[in-house]
């Protein structure tokens, strides 16, 4: 019954509706852009990209004296593509780190940003509010217009992104190889960065700059852990940005004062933990049980191979010994009486006595199959 | 100036050399992420001080805390890493947004029972901070956050100044530091220890993204302009000043905001070092580029000559006509290039022909062996 | 030794290369006539990467020409395979064996269009070539060292080239593949194609190819293994580097000195790789 209310509420409330749909298209388009900063190893150019906006936000707004989402996000746009260049140039051209380029860029432009929307708050013309939800971001107060802004500018992102899939493959993959090919790998590397650069500002109204690294990051890295496709990733990641955005829009609306965009933060991350722990083949614990299953064949083996070591001193391979002997054998290590139970079991071992072993003849073949195999 | 002013550019260039303290070797142990993330995450330690311990803003209790979550945050990373399904910024990137979320979340649901809000922790606000003044029996002994950050840069000098061969071996060379039996974990985790508290301290003076500018930028700026560990510090201390007192004024006179103006001028400095550097900067480079087009450019034809003299094509290699085609080279710059080797007397020109005198095929011979 | 008749797969004249104020190649010459199954050779830092990534347009010259079949590389990219080194990609990245493989024809697809069926077929030709057919779906990053390079090789295999660069194609790969390796370089210059092999040992120059390029900077020789491959070409190269200049000079032969300016072979080379080795 509940789901069905929260059915009806995602049609019916206007409020909800706009700032869920919202969320899930940021959700889908961070996602799927967000693979390729990951597989890129530049996770962390989506936190300097977010923050170097907010300079061109108020720039925006002080050059145009308008508040249209287009207008707000072209400007962050332009930003941010002006600061992943800066990151850029600096790391080819000095000595600088990546790392360091990053954060510096980061908070300077961050910084220009603060003094920017400082000046404009004083300003005798404009009212400012509206240009600090970029900040924090404010998906309640999202139109239908935003939505619409998103979802079309989000839409030809991903229509880009797929028109060049092969060729963004191959950047991502073996860039010198791409060039050897004949592709601009340089151009595309741009046109890729230009595209994520889009991703995250549509993003910024929603969950605000400092959040939104965790919407181009997270939902790829929980991704990863499902599959080993670049094409299963991005569509996989795409949907987890949207249940994420639409988690935390739900989530957010239930109660009171808990804010949307860190709602979907917290959403994503705990996708990104479930995965790491319960993805198949790759997850921890499929990889902890895997283990445990080796471990005990292994010990299984230890000591089927310490009875036949035993045995092959006297004439009779299928002579018995006591547990105590293999006991010291292992040198206690181990659950021998368990690993001897479970080799009853299979068959390649019998209790003789009360606490003699010795092997079937099934047994000696496979010793003799696990000692050869060890050479 | 009137003692509030000097206050305010105090406390900021105390802030100053406090976080530039750690953030070298942030820098050179290619961290400087870190500072941003532990600076972010910090905040649920603030907030759930704030909220369940202390109403106190600026108890020890807090910093405490947030100096525990700056921690917390640095193992979190460690180990998304080291379950090595997710790479280390990746696992940064994820990890401290999560914890700033729950901060936010934190301090939304209580916010009427603290006075704390987000934009306090990420902005700060200077110029309220002489207003909330130290006193001990009535004694005023100047603003609190002074003296917070005042104790918090001794702790940096003397952790610094205790651990400086340590520090020091563990950035430059952390497996022979280890082999030597100083655990570079150890050091690591004193370190986040440090940048914690300094962030926490820092926050309400000056807002938790310029901290990051204040560690990172001022010692990048200082990278640039030394190679020496020591100068490092030295330097980046004197450039956090500066940016401080220079973001005073300039907040000042353009009535914005004093954290944000300091964080201009730290890029600011960045860019002056950037472009004038002695050695590193982008005109001595250019400077120097130019020079050696010309160096480079004579012994390119010296070898050119050498590796064909006395060979069968040599007749063809060693013609003025032949270089611009063959090398590459504008038929003008080409002239020059020989002119010059001929004036240092490298090369005789014979209509055209050019052959290299003992002192070209030595020069030749030289650059071969370097 | 130099002519300039047209028939060279390669040539490359007066090539100098510096990264920043470094340079890295001074003043090469090189021609490598089509059909042959060339090594170049060198110390470290001896610029062999370097001289490749330059004939494919990877990295700007100084000064200098490089042409393929007497055109520049740009005109006649459809006739050149190239096998970068096994570390330069992160094998962790998720994608499959076939998928890889196929990316060998990107170059003849063009921009946009996708890979078909018949890519794939060509793909899973390759594969069966260099003995993976098996593991075509296998996630790469599942590979051992000398499955990633057959992968490497299969890619190169499907651009169907005249001319393949190779960068370090025995770099830690087991024995089993270094030999099918060779075998396939050996096969495909049986076809009349031209390879040129980046090679890191020395001891197996003679048996592997049959011309060789000594590079330290600049170029030492060049030519048939048997005229090129000296003791006194390979002290110009490894060690005494101040011998050359005096070039007029004989240079006395001595046999000693060789052993310790050889780069010491890898383990599996050194245990196996000898001894089994068929000779061509």
């Amino acid at each position: 019954m509940m789901l069905l209310e929260l059915g009806k509420d995602l049609i019916l409330d206007y409020t909800l509706r706009t700032v869920a749909l919202g969320s899930a298209t940021l959700g889908v388009v961070s996602g799927a852009l967000g693979c390729y900063a990951v597989l890129r190893k530049q996770s962390l150019l989506g936190d300097a990209i977010s923050h170097a906006a907010l300079p061109g936000v108020a720039l925006a707004f002080l050059f145009t004296q308008s508040k249209a989402p287009l207008v707000l996000v072209c400007g962050a746009a332009i930003a941010g593509w002006v600061a992943t260049l800066f990151v850029i140039g600096i790391v080819n051209n000095t000595r600088i780190k990546e790392d360091s380029a990053l954060g510096l860029v980061l908070s300077v432009f961050f910084s220009v940003g603060l003094v920017l929307l400082t000046v404009i708050q004083k300003m005798p013309t404009a009212k400012q509010s509206g240009l600090d939800t970029f900040l924090f971001g404010q998906a309640a107060a999202l139109l239908e217009r935003d939505v619409v802004t998103m979802a079309s500018l989000g839409g030809m992102t991903l229509m880009i992104m797929l028109f060049f899939w092969k060729e963004f493959k191959l950047l991502c993959f073996d860039s010198a190889f791409g060039a050897s090919l004949g592709f601009p790998m340089a151009v595309l590397d741009v046109l890729l960065i230009t595209l994520l650069v889009i991703a995250i500002v549509l993003g910024l109204q929603t969950v605000g700059v400092v959040l939104m690294s965790a919407m181009v990051v997270a939902p790829a890295a929980a991704a990863r852990q499902w599959t080993d496709r670049l094409g299963g990733m991005v569509v996989l990641s795409a949907f987890f940005g949207a249940i994420a955005g639409v988690g935390g829009a739900v989530i957010s609306s239930s109660a009171v004062r808990i804010p949307t965009g860190p709602t979907i933060v917290l959403s994503i991350s705990a996708i990104v933990v479930f995965s790491i722990a319960f993805a198949p083949n790759r997850g921890l614990v499929w990889n902890w049980v895997r283990s445990q299953r080796e471990r005990k064949k292994l010990q299984i083996e230890v000591v089927l191979n310490d009875l036949y070591t035993l045995a092959s001193q006297h004439a009779d391979l299928q002579h018995s010994h006591s547990t105590a002997v293999l006991l010291a054998m292992s040198a206690n290590r181990g659950n021998v009486r368990h690993s001897l139970r479970e080799l009853v079991s299979l068959g390649w071992v019998e209790n003789v006595n009360t606490d003699e072993w010795a092997l079937t003849s099934e047994g000696v073949i496979k010793a003799r199959y696990i000692a050869e195999r060890q050479e | 100036m009137s003692s509030e002013t000097l206050e305010i550019q105090l406390i900021a260039a105390v802030v100053a050399v406090a976080c530039a303290l750690p953030g070298v070797f942030l820098v050179l142990r290619r961290m400087a992420m870190m500072s941003d993330a532990i600076s972010h995450a910090i905040l649920v330690g603030i907030a759930a001080a704030a909220i369940f311990v202390t109403e106190d803003l600026t108890s020890p209790l807090l910093i405490v805390a947030a100096a525990a979550t700056g921690v917390l945050t640095v193992s979190l990373v460690e180990l998304l890493n080291q379950t090595r399904l997710i790479r280390e910024d990746a696992a940064i990137g994820i990890t401290f947004p999560a914890l700033f979320s729950v901060g936010v979340i934190l301090i939304a649901r209580y916010a009427g029972d603290v006075h704390l809000d987000t934009d306090a922790v990420l902005l700060g606000e200077l110029a309220f901070a002489p207003f909330n003044r130290f006193e001990v029996l009535e004694y005023d002994l100047g603003p609190r956050a002074l003296w917070v950050m005042g104790v918090i840069l001794c702790v940096n000098v003397v952790f610094i100044a205790f651990f400086y061969k340590e520090l020091k071996l563990v950035t430059f060379d952390a497996n022979l530091a280890a082999t030597l039996g100083f655990s570079p974990a150890l050091v690591h985790y004193g370190m986040m220890t440090l940048v914690s508290i300094t962030a926490v301290g820092a926050f309400d003076a000056v807002g938790s993204i310029l901290v990051v500018a204040l560690m990172i930028a001022p010692p990048v700026t200082a990278y640039l302009l030394t190679n020496r560990l020591s100068r490092m510090i030295g330097l980046s201390g004197l450039i956090g000043v500066a940016s401080a007192v220079a973001g005073y004024w300039f907040a000042h006179h353009q009535d914005a905001s004093i954290a944000g103006s300091m964080g201009l001028m730290t890029g600011v400095f960045f860019a002056l070092a950037l472009l004038f550097a002695p050695n590193r900067g982008i005109v001595a480079i250019a400077r120097r580029r130019a020079s050696q087009r010309w160096e480079f450019a004579q012994t390119m034809l010296t070898i050119h000559l050498f590796s064909h003299e006395g060979l069968p094509e040599a007749e063809r290699e060693a013609h003025v006509n032949h270089l611009s085609s063959h090398l590459h080279w504008e038929p003008d710059f080409a002239q020059q290039v020989v002119r010059n080797a001929e004036r240092r007397g490298f090369i005789r020109n014979r209509s055209g022909r050019l052959n290299l005198t003992e002192q070209g095929r030595e020069m030749a011979q030289l650059a071969l062996v370097k | 030794m130099k002519n300039y008749s047209d028939t060279f797969a390669i040539e490359v004249e007066d090539l100098t290369v510096a990264y920043r104020d470094q340079p890295v190649l001074w003043d090469v010459d090189l021609n490598v006539p089509a059909g042959v199954l060339m090594a170049i050779v060198g110390p470290n830092g001896a610029g062999k990467t370097t001289l490749i990534k330059v004939i494919l347009g990877l990295v700007r010259a100084a000064a200098g020409r490089v042409s393929i079949y007497g055109q520049s590389y740009s005109d006649q990219r459809r006739l050149v395979g190239y096998v970068p080194q096994r570390g330069s990609v992160d094998w962790d990245f998720p994608t499959s064996v076939l998928d890889v493989v196929m990316m060998g024809r990107y170059g003849a697809l063009g921009w946009i269009r996708r890979p078909g069926s018949r890519e794939r077929r060509s793909a899973l030709e390759a594969l069966d070539k260099v003995g993976m057919r098996d593991l075509a779906h296998r996630q790469i990053s599942q590979l051992s060292g000398g499955q990633q390079q057959r992968v490497f090789l299969a890619r190169a295999l499907v651009q169907d080239a005249q001319i393949y660069f190779m960068d370090e194609p025995f770099q830690g790969v087991d024995a089993t593949t270094e030999r099918a390796i060779v075998a396939l370089l050996q096969e495909l210059r049986a076809e009349g194609k031209t390879l040129v092999v980046v090679h890191h040992d020395l001891q197996t120059v003679v048996d592997y190819f049959d011309s060789v390029t000594l590079l330290n900077v600049r170029r030492i020789a060049s030519g048939p293994v048997n005229e090129v491959f000296t003791e006194t070409n390979l002290r110009l190269t490894y060690g005494g580097r101040i011998a050359f200049l005096n070039r007029t000079e004989d240079q006395p032969a001595e046999t000693q000195n060789i052993p310790h300016v050889i780069k010491p072979a890898k383990v599996e080379n050194d245990a196996t790789g000898i001894g089994e080795r068929s000779n061509p």
